[in-house]
């Protein structure tokens, strides 16, 4: 159905619109983060919550902010889901489970979004809105936070490891840019078509004579955040491909615009905090390489429609919308499989063998094409490090980045970075798919089946959030597990890159010497991306085998 | 012990910052969107219903379903409407519980599935098995997919036509009103609305 040409044309409308906004929107985010300023406002609520905005804090500071912070998300979205049936527009639907409370609380609060509920069959609209919506923002924000101090550790010189404010970047990012952007999008939303109300279902009665339930709620404030800042979580089961998430072709632009635009311009914005805006372009010329691979083999996957019953039907429309077809669909997986986001305007679990293989190994790759907010870009640093490392390796001098020397402690914790999503993985897909209790929860067998669970664990540890949804995962077990990928596959990435950051911040920065690797040339740029994929392939390879390859064949 | 006691200083912190985050943007946020859609875009904002007629309304009192909405095709009247597609959403159509099928491409349920709504509608439409176009006979993401490709909108006219007593062309040209293409040329697909759709047949062929 769909077509070669109006397939790239709507990658071409897609590119045009991030290639105005990425730079302007990058120039603004590096003023956020740099700025010494205060606006008056943020001056009021800094008095009222009685934190220090000018505090430059240390390393060890910064991380039990965001971990303090993040422990009081987790309690508070625990306690509404558990309580949700005492609170009001609970919509009559009973209190959370504790194991699904608890998956629900650290997914949302870890920018995952992974989903063991059917939206509009478990959770209220208070729940939504001031429960899900609020993290879908400073989770978001917390990322961009960390982000953002690895970014000002890279610029200084010898500062004792203090890296800036946490509580500054936090109320910055939510007050300064998520707010103000997920208010425009929201209203450009509803105007396409998207719901907003607080109703309860009503129930209309067709034209057969049938009845039907329209379900309502604060939809369009909640999916504009929920696509800015790469969170993911549907408001409805079928997410964005449920009509009132994604009711036309220009929402679905919109909304995929809306994902990616964040985590390119932080890339832009890295250039301009560490004062040499063509290292913030080699890592978006990385993240841009990355995705448009991705793009353009998902989209031949799912225009080829290789496999057995979309042979049949004489297309891969199994799980697709026809207003979406199958080439705006494969630009969505890809995108939101690059980002951390995990939203979905097409069943993952339904795409061809070789494009649901491209959508795991696209998360495999650590979110960082081009990556979560503020995740992506710190992921693709630390990437960066290892580069460095391995070129430095090659014509044996010590490796340095942006005149930071990567010495034995440098390089420790980027391995432990990098080591720390492949364990989770591949620990928990084992645990996963040899218990009896993870294997009653797929829906499909065989390789299909062995890459559902692989999917849901790959998904939880790099917080991406999408499923292969035929997974049932709305038992202690698979919600305990995923829960514990989610937590351990943010916070120790996190804690790594911040003590990191510390390390940067109190060296010395050299100015480059004639045997330095320049980091911003087209061979860096070639470098890092065949860094990034041959780390996730030397990984992922024989589980990949197994699944989606083993299924390409068949 | 000094790094719990830091921790819990932190979590203090950022307990004051969560409710105050709860209240920005958990309650303040989704109220104001709500105000300005609610006096903007009041029809979108209430889930694009529309009357038997095919007028817009906002009390689903007076609706017969919404515009984005998909409806299961059933009773009497079958042979006299448009059908959507296969749908996996509760018994289908069912907005309380949106869903895809969620079978992967070489699940043996999906493919009987297949070659089952292949022969059904080839029968009802009286056409050849290998001119059912693909959404025809898949279930879509969200089982309330309101479209349906031009090629199954095709394939349906002469059955319409024949029960509604309407000439082919009339009902042709039904189709071409209620079919948008691709926005700017580049976006999205071409696609038939079949509940809009319907509503004209039935205005049209007056019952």
């Amino acid at each position: 159905m769909s077509s070669f040409a109006p397939a790239l044309g709507q990658v071409a409308v897609l590119v045009l619109a991030l290639a105005i906004a990425v730079p302007l929107l990058g120039r603004y985010l590096a003023h956020v983060y740099t700025s010494p300023k205060h606006l008056a406002v943020e001056r009021a609520s800094y008095r009222v919550l009685r934190v220090d905005p000018d505090a430059d804090q240390h390393w060890r500071t910064y991380a039990m902010s965001v971990l303090g912070f993040s422990l009081m998300g987790v309690l508070l979205l625990f306690g509404l889901g558990r309580l949700q049936d005492h609170l009001p527009l609970s919509l009559g639907f009973p209190g959370l489970p504790s194991d699904g409370a608890w998956n629900t609380a650290v997914s949302f609060v870890t920018n995952t979004n992974w989903q063991w509920y059917s939206g509009e069959a478990t959770t209220g609209h208070l729940m939504q809105m001031s429960g899900l919506t609020v993290q879908n923002f400073v989770s978001a924000g917390v990322g961009m936070a960390v982000a953002a101090a690895f970014a000002r550790a890279l610029s200084r010189n010898r500062q004792e490891g203090r890296i800036g404010n946490f509580w500054t970047d936090l109320v910055r990012t939510v007050l300064r840019v998520l707010l103000p952007i997920s208010l425009v999008a929201a209203v450009v939303l509803v105007l396409l078509g998207v719901v907003q109300n607080f109703l309860e279902p009503v129930v209309v009665h067709t034209l057969t004579g049938g009845v039907q339930d329209i379900t309502g709620g604060p939809v369009a404030s909640q999916e504009a955040i929920k696509e800015l800042g790469t969170n993911g979580g549907g408001f409805y089961n079928a997410n964005s491909a449920h009509p009132f998430e994604n009711p036309t072709p220009v929402s679905d632009i919109v909304e995929i615009f809306l994902l990616l635009v964040i985590p390119f311009a932080m890339a832009w914005a890295f250039g301009i905090i560490v004062g040499d805006r063509r290292q913030g372009g080699a890592i978006l010329a990385v993240m841009a390489v990355l995705w448009g691979a991705a793009v353009g083999l998902l989209t031949w996957a799912e225009m080829a429609a290789p496999g057995t019953a979309p042979g049949l039907a004489g297309g891969a429309m199994e799980g697709k919308e026809v207003r979406f077809g199958e080439a705006a669909s494969a630009l969505f997986a890809s995108s939101t499989t690059g980002t951390s986001t995990g939203a979905v305007n097409a069943m993952h679990d339904s795409l061809t063998a070789p494009g649901g293989g491209v959508a795991l190994f696209n998360m495999m790759l650590g979110e960082v094409a081009p990556g979560g907010v503020g995740s992506g870009l710190y992921g693709m640093l630390m990437l960066a490090v290892v580069t460095v490392f391995l070129a430095g390796l090659m014509v044996g001098r010590t490796p340095e980045y942006l005149g930071k020397k990567i010495g034995q402690r440098e390089i420790s914790l980027v391995a432990f970075y990098v080591l720390t999503t492949p364990v989770l993985v591949l620990v928990g897909g084992a645990i996963g798919l040899t218990a009896a209790d993870g294997l009653a929860g797929l829906l499909n067998s065989g390789p299909h089946g062995l890459s559902e669970g692989l999917y849901a664990v790959t998904s939880a540890s790099n917080n991406n959030g999408s499923a292969f949804a035929g997974i049932t995962s709305g038992t202690p077990f698979w919600n305990t597990l995923l829960g514990l990928c989610m937590l351990f596959g943010r916070f120790l990435p996190m804690v790594f890159v911040l003590a990191l950051a510390g390390l940067f911040a109190r060296s010395q920065k050299l100015p480059p010497s004639a045997g330095t690797l320049p980091t911003h040339r087209p061979l860096f740029v070639v470098l890092l991306s065949g860094v990034a994929v041959v780390v996730v392939g030397l990984t992922y390879v024989p589980v990949l085998v197994l699944g989606p390859i083993v299924e390409s064949l068949s | 012990m000094s790094d719990l006691f830091a921790l819990f200083r932190h979590s203090l912190a950022g307990l004051r910052v969560m409710i105050a985050a709860t209240l920005l943007l958990g309650v303040a946020y989704p109220l104001v969107v709500t105000g300005i859609a609610q006096v903007a875009f009041p029809w979108q904002a209430q889930g694009s219903l529309v009357t038997a007629t095919g007028g817009h309304t906002t009390d689903a009192g007076d609706a017969v379903g919404s515009a984005l909405l998909g409806q299961l095709a059933g009773g009497e009247d079958a042979d006299r409407l448009f059908r959507n597609r296969p749908s996996a959403a509760g018994d289908g159509y069912d907005p309380l519980s949106s869903y895809g099928s969620n079978l992967g491409p070489e699940n043996p349920d999906l493919i009987a599935a297949i070659e089952k709504r292949k022969a059904e509608i080839a029968r009802r439409e009286g056409v050849d098995p290998s001119d059912v176009p693909p959404d025809a006979v898949t279930a879509s993401g969200s089982g309330l997919d309101p479209d349906i490709s031009v090629a199954y909108a095709d394939l349906q006219v002469a059955r319409v036509a024949e029960a509604t007593g309407l000439t082919e062309d009339v009902v042709r040209r039904l189709v071409d009103e209620h079919t948008s293409g691709r926005t700017w040329g580049v976006l999205g697909e071409p696609r038939v609305h079949v509940l809009e759709l319907n509503i004209a047949v039935r205005v049209l062929a007056g019952s």
